[in-house]
């Protein structure tokens, strides 16, 4: 009972989330419902009725059943891999994203530079705010000033240069 | 070693050599010569393997040598035998293409198709539901690297919009596709196709935990109402991938769908007219969101979505001819398909775009690539003499005879706006070639919309004409143009010989309509 309880808070928790605007919440979202369907695959296993394997000689109709357990392994494994993949690709790409036709012909180029304001912008607002470099860090602190965040895409370049004449 | 025991090495041999390319710094030779060694030697295995099962015969494999019932089996029987075999020769072709354009000179190309084969050859041969799972997997995981592949700049943004739907899209479904299997396991008490044979009538517990899973794979195989997500996604990558996964990724989903339904539920007549009100919906729906689109590529894949149900419509109509003609065509699909695509992504690769507004007059003639796109496109309206035609008319016939005659109208009403679809792409694209070259003034935007062909200009004049607009280009050379060509042909032959591929499919049908011979193989 204890845990269909948990597989249907999961569940609805993993809706609630995955319904949200922001892509990180929607990737927690998907973190929760991988939970609920691994224990939803335990008790597959009719762990009311089933024991631990202690023991000299375990009776295997009373003791836990193995093969749900073998399973969860295996969907953790390859959930864990998917939800990391998910993660690089919420931060790669731009807000701008909508309008890729505009932003490819302008021949910048979006290595280096161009792109790492638009890496923090991935998790909205609050990444200006939790500024995960301190000034001074490494040859990305300019970069990931808030002046930087708050300015347009397109004006990286001239964006970057204040930044230079800043330090 | 017997053919049995040599079932796991179509799963194990390209995972091997897909480890071993891994580790090349850049694309060599011989990860170029490994690639095709592995599938043209996949493509030959699965030859032997239609041949071997031809007579209705099913051989399985207990991995590992546990007893039937704890093992994984591994099953090939004649329809499994037939999709490795289409598979195989797919990825052969569509590598190819990707060779001569951009994504295959990327290192990553040759590993990731090769596992993206492995997990293929897996789902297609397993005979356990939690393993099909992972194997979905297995071949779901070197595609979300493939997607992002696209190294020329313009599609890389894109194309990671549209990973992220994809991947999205595919771990939520992937998510309840398990769920169904926890089910399935939690009320049969078991995952082995051999042992569930019949569960689903005797127990309306597993017929709902069964459902879960069905409805999971339908969801993969973009049935309506999920079906948004493939025009979204499909378009977004490079041409050579997207005829790469087209063929293969919803098709598997369909194949699980015909595998589960057969031996789970033994086409328990009572579901059946579900799948015919979802299949005939998909077919209308798909069709009309075609319509409205202007990019080459988002056309076909809403036609995939309408061609999705026509397959499956042969599974829910669950009679002998109506498996055969599903099966026919689900082959003829997965061919004409890649055709299609791939002759538009020729297009795309020389031209950087795929809409049809912004390709009008600047494409020259292309008889190479015309005759491949007419022929694919006949085919997939189902004009005689390609393919199609043998395969919907038997689907037709086969919704007729079972007594669904709205289904069959509609499927007919479909096949004249698919045709209309096709007419539309080969107009924008091909009239050049047919009709000779238009004065490219109604067809140039802004800048020098010099009548290139009549104006005898002065040479330098010319040269930058020749230079910003490519009023002229040349035609396509055979060697880019070969793979879409080469599957018209053999659509066209399957179009000619259509009484082997009908008696082939009948073959698999049987095996399908009775599925004794298949539990008793993978129990044994």
């Amino acid at each position: 009972m204890i845990l269909a309880l948990i597989v249907g808070v999961l569940f609805a928790g993993a809706v609630y989330l995955m319904l949200q605007r922001d892509r990180l919440r929607v990737i927690l979202g998907f973190v929760l419902l991988g939970h609920a369907c691994n224990l939803l695959i335990f008790s597959a296993g009719g762990t009311a009725r089933r024991e631990e394997p202690l023991g000299s000689n375990p009776d295997p109709s009373i003791t836990a059943d193995p093969l749900p357990q073998a399973f969860v392994l295996t969907a953790i494994v390859i959930a864990f891999a998917i939800t990391v993949y998910l993660l690089v690709l919420a931060v790669t790409g731009s807000r701008a994203e909508d309008v890729e036709e505009e932003l490819a012909p302008d021949g910048s180029s979006p290595a280096a530079v161009g792109t790492l304001p638009d890496r923090y912008d991935a998790f909205g607002e609050s990444a200006g705010t939790t500024d995960p470099h301190s000034p001074g860090d490494g040859p990305w602190t300019d970069d990931s000033t808030s002046a930087v965040i708050a300015a347009p895409t397109g004006e990286s370049g001239r964006v970057e240069q204040t930044g230079g004449g800043d330090r | 070693m017997t053919v049995e025991t040599a079932l796991p090495l179509m799963v194990a041999l390209p995972i091997i050599a897909a480890g071993l390319t891994a580790f090349a710094r850049r694309r060599r030779w011989w990860t170029t010569t490994l690639l095709l060694l592995v599938q043209v030697g996949l493509f030959a295995a699965a030859i032997a393997l239609v041949v071997r099962t031809s007579d209705g015969d099913v051989l399985a494999h207990q991995v590992g040598g546990w007893i039937p019932g704890v093992a994984i089996p591994f099953v090939v029987d004649a329809f499994s035998a037939l999709m490795l075999t289409v598979s195989g020769g797919l990825i052969l072709v569509c590598t190819m293409f990707a060779l001569q354009v951009e994504t295959g000179r990327n290192r990553f190309y040759a590993p990731l198709a090769m596992v993206l084969q492995a997990g293929v050859n897996g789902a297609l041969l397993t005979g356990d539901v939690f393993n099909m799972f992972v194997f979905i997997e297995v071949m779901l995981l070197p595609t979300y690297g493939l997607l992002v592949l696209a190294a020329r700049r313009r599609g890389t943004r894109a194309s990671v919009v549209g990973s992220r739907l994809y991947v999205t899209y595919n771990l939520f479904v992937s998510t309840l596709f398990l769920a169904g299997v926890a089910m399935l396991y939690g009320t049969a008490g078991t995952v082995n196709l051999g042992e569930l044979a019949g569960a689903a009538v005797e127990d309306p517990w597993v017929a709902a935990a069964a459902a879960v899973c069905l409805f999971a794979l339908s969801m993969k195989a973009a049935v309506v109402p999920v079906h948004g997500w493939l025009a979204r996604a499909y378009p977004s990558t490079s041409p050579a991938i997207t005829a790469l996964i087209s063929g293969l990724h919803t098709k598997v989903a369909i194949y699980a769908i015909y595998r589960l339904y057969a031996v789970i539920f033994e086409g328990d007549e009572r579901f059946l007219w579900i799948g015919v009100v979802l299949f005939s919906a998909t077919m209308l729906i798909g069709v009309l969101g075609a319509v409205g689109e202007d990019r080459m590529r988002s056309i076909l894949a809403f036609h995939m979505v309408s061609q999705i149900g026509y397959i499956l419509l042969g599974v829910a109509l669950f009679t002998p001819f109506g498996l055969t003609a599903g099966i026919a065509y689900l082959l003829h699909h997965m061919i004409v398909k890649a055709s299609l695509f791939l002759s538009t992504g020729a297009i795309e690769e020389r031209f950087g775009t795929d809409r049809l507004s912004e390709l009008k007059g600047r494409i020259g003639k292309e008889p190479l690539l015309a005759l491949a796109f007419g022929a694919a496109a006949m085919s997939l309206a189902g004009i005689p003499p390609m393919s199609g035609f043998v395969a919907k008319f038997s689907l037709i016939t086969a919704t007729f005879q079972a007594g669904w005659i709205i289904a069959a109208v509609i499927a007919l009403i479909v096949s004249l706006i698919t045709l209309q679809s096709m007419l539309k792409i080969f107009n924008g694209v091909f009239s050049p070639t047919i009709k000779g070259h238009p004065a490219p003034s109604g067809g140039g935007t802004a800048g020098p919309a010099t009548p290139a062909p009549g104006a005898g200009t002065a040479g330098g004049a010319t040269t930058e004409v020749l230079a910003s607009a490519p009023a002229l280009p040349r035609p396509t050379r055979l060697a880019l143009a070969s793979p879409a060509l080469l599957l018209a042909a053999v659509s066209l032959m399957l179009g000619l010989g259509g009484e082997g591929l009908l008696s082939l499919a009948e073959t698999a049908a049987a095996n399908l309509y009775d599925t004794s011979g298949y539990v008793e193989a993978v129990l044994r």
